[in-house]
């Protein structure tokens, strides 16, 4: 009898949703991300794992444009969303950003109540008709951030007066509030204990149902929980891009090898 | 993989586990030699022998298992590691099966003791047995050394311990004929055989959790099959 789920891995195959052409990414001299060309599919979870320092925020603020914010950064290549060049002068970042949504490394809530920190987005882009609907935005995106139950009595408080996990998950719940099609998130679950970390997890997997996400991880095992696609980078190359399974049982190049069992490479 | 994990406790729990396979494949292959060597010298001390030590063989099967386990729990090994846990396990599973099929031909050799030789079939037996302790010998090298080529190499040579079986089936056979005294003997002689041929794809089972650990893909093409006699394929039909 044949694996049920390799052969739902195998129908599994996902429209295009981002496709990276040699991107390089300079920071004045420093070469940050050199070449890299990667296709990122609808509907897939896309673990970036490699070493500190080899580029992976660099490359996934590409992702969104986040990099405009850094004087110093040059992105040369070309990167399609949706196959329109994210690049293109008549494309705003603003917009682009609620398509393309984003948490970071570090948790950094809005100086504001933690309600408004959700309904921000919300706000702006004008995604709720009346209080009602934005009060129930709010309440869903706290839900699939996990963090609801600890926050619905304090709506009102500051958002930076929750600890570090609090904050993330915050930041979390704020991403998802504008239905980003494309969730880049760095290190999501770096400030999370092991619980809320099962409850991003399978925010991330229920998110996947629509969404196309992008996860940089320092843990292997969620890389290798949460996605269907892990790329590794080293010294800001793309060393290895694949199927999660083939790249955690049988990975081909020595270097991904060497990384994800942790060996000195 | 030749480099050293930053964890060397890591390094030290796979080679403790390693460690284990090989002294249980020393300890299945002085087995094969035993439980030949008492069939054909008809000593039943050595035969007794064979029998107590299987215990030994199949604690140190639960063991390999426990150790595995554990590692698989602690520290979530992947890739190479992964292949490395997940073939120990395998060929403890195929060693211990060896090991039984020695117990079972050493219960077999100590009654047959209690009757009159059957021809000289002994010899032929023991070389039959000999071909696949060797083979047991170049896998678990072939383990050691991670060398899937020796392991190839080894997964042929079932072929000619099929047609030794084959060859000792027609034997049997034609005594059993000649004389339905002798049936009772060659059937237990017959039983051995195909013991030794079962160890034989035990081994093939070593062979390609080898080539499995060093490639990461596990041999696709079936291997020539000649452990068939017409007689035998008759029963199945
Ligand atoms: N704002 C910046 N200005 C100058 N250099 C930068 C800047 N951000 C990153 N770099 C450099 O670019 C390279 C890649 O950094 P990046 O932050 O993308 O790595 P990373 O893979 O995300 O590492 P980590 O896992 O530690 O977060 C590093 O050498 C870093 O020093
Ligand atoms: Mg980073």
């Amino acid at each position: 009898m044949d694996d049920m789920r390799i052969v739902e891995r195998q129908l599994d195959q996902q429209e295009l949703k981002i496709k990276a052409d040699n991107v390089q990414v300079y920071y004045g001299t420093s070469h940050a991300i050199k070449d890299v060309s990667v296709e990122i599919e609808d509907k897939t979870v896309t673990a970036f794992i490699g070493p500190s320092g080899c580029g992976k925020s660099t490359f996934l603020r590409c992702l969104n444009r986040m990099n405009d914010t850094i004087d110093i950064c040059r992105v040369e290549g070309q990167i399609l969303l949706d196959g329109e060049n994210i690049y293109d002068k008549k494309v705003d970042p603003v917009q682009l950003r609620a398509k393309v949504g984003m948490v970071f490394q570090k948790p950094n809530p809005f100086p504001k109540s933690i309600y408004d920190n959700v309904a921000y987005g919300p706000r702006i882009h004008g995604l709720a008709k009346n209080k009602a609907e934005l009060d129930e935005i709010v309440e869903k995106s706290l839900r699939r951030g996990a963090i609801w139950d600890e926050v619905k009595d304090r709506l009102d408080a500051p958002g930076t007066g929750l600890s570090g996990g609090q904050q993330q998950r915050l930041c979390i719940a704020r991403a998802v509030a504008t239905e980003p099609e494309v969730l880049l998130m760095d290190e999501p679950c770096s400030a999370l204990d092991p619980i809320a970390t099962a409850q991003v997890e399978e925010l991330i997997d229920e998110l996947r149902s629509n969404y196309s996400v992008v996860i940089v991880t320092h843990s292997m095992q969620q890389a290798a929980r949460v996605s269907q696609k892990t790329a590794f980078f080293h010294l800001g190359n793309l060393v290895e891009f694949g199927e999660t399974g083939q790249i955690f049982t049988n990975p081909v190049d020595s270097r991904t090898e060497s990384y994800i069992t942790g060996r000195i490479g | 993989m030749p480099e050293t994990h930053i964890q060397t406790a890591f390094d030290r729990d796979l080679e403790a586990i390693q460690a284990l396979i090989m002294k249980m494949g020393g300890m299945v292959e002085a087995a094969i030699t035993d439980a030949a060597k008492a069939l054909e010298t008809r000593d039943e001390a050595l035969a007794d022998m064979v029998r107590g030590n299987d215990k030994a063989i199949d604690e140190l099967e639960t063991r390999v298992n426990e150790e595995a386990i554990r590692v698989i729990a602690t520290r979530a090994p992947t890739a190479i590691d992964l292949r490395t846990v997940v073939s120990v396990m395998k060929v403890s599973g195929n060693l211990e099966r060896i090991g039984d099929y020695s117990k079972n031909i050493a219960k077999r050799a100590t009654v047959l003791t209690q009757m009159s030789q059957i021809h000289d079939t002994a010899p032929a037996i023991r070389r039959m047995a000999q071909a696949v302790e060797l083979m047991l010998i170049d896998a678990l090298d072939a383990y050691i050394k991670r060398d899937a080529k020796l392991a190839e190499d080894v997964r042929l040579r079932d072929a000619e311990v099929d047609q030794m079986y084959n060859a000792l089936f027609r034997q049997f056979l034609t005594y059993m004929m000649e004389d339905p005294r002798n049936i009772t003997g060659c059937m237990h002689l017959h039983f051995i055989a195909k013991n030794i041929e079962r160890m034989g794809d035990h081994v093939t089972g070593i062979a390609e959790q080898v080539i499995y650990l060093v490639t990461g893909t596990l041999p696709e093409d079936n291997r020539p099959k000649n452990d068939r006699t017409s007689f035998q394929k008759a029963l199945e039909e």
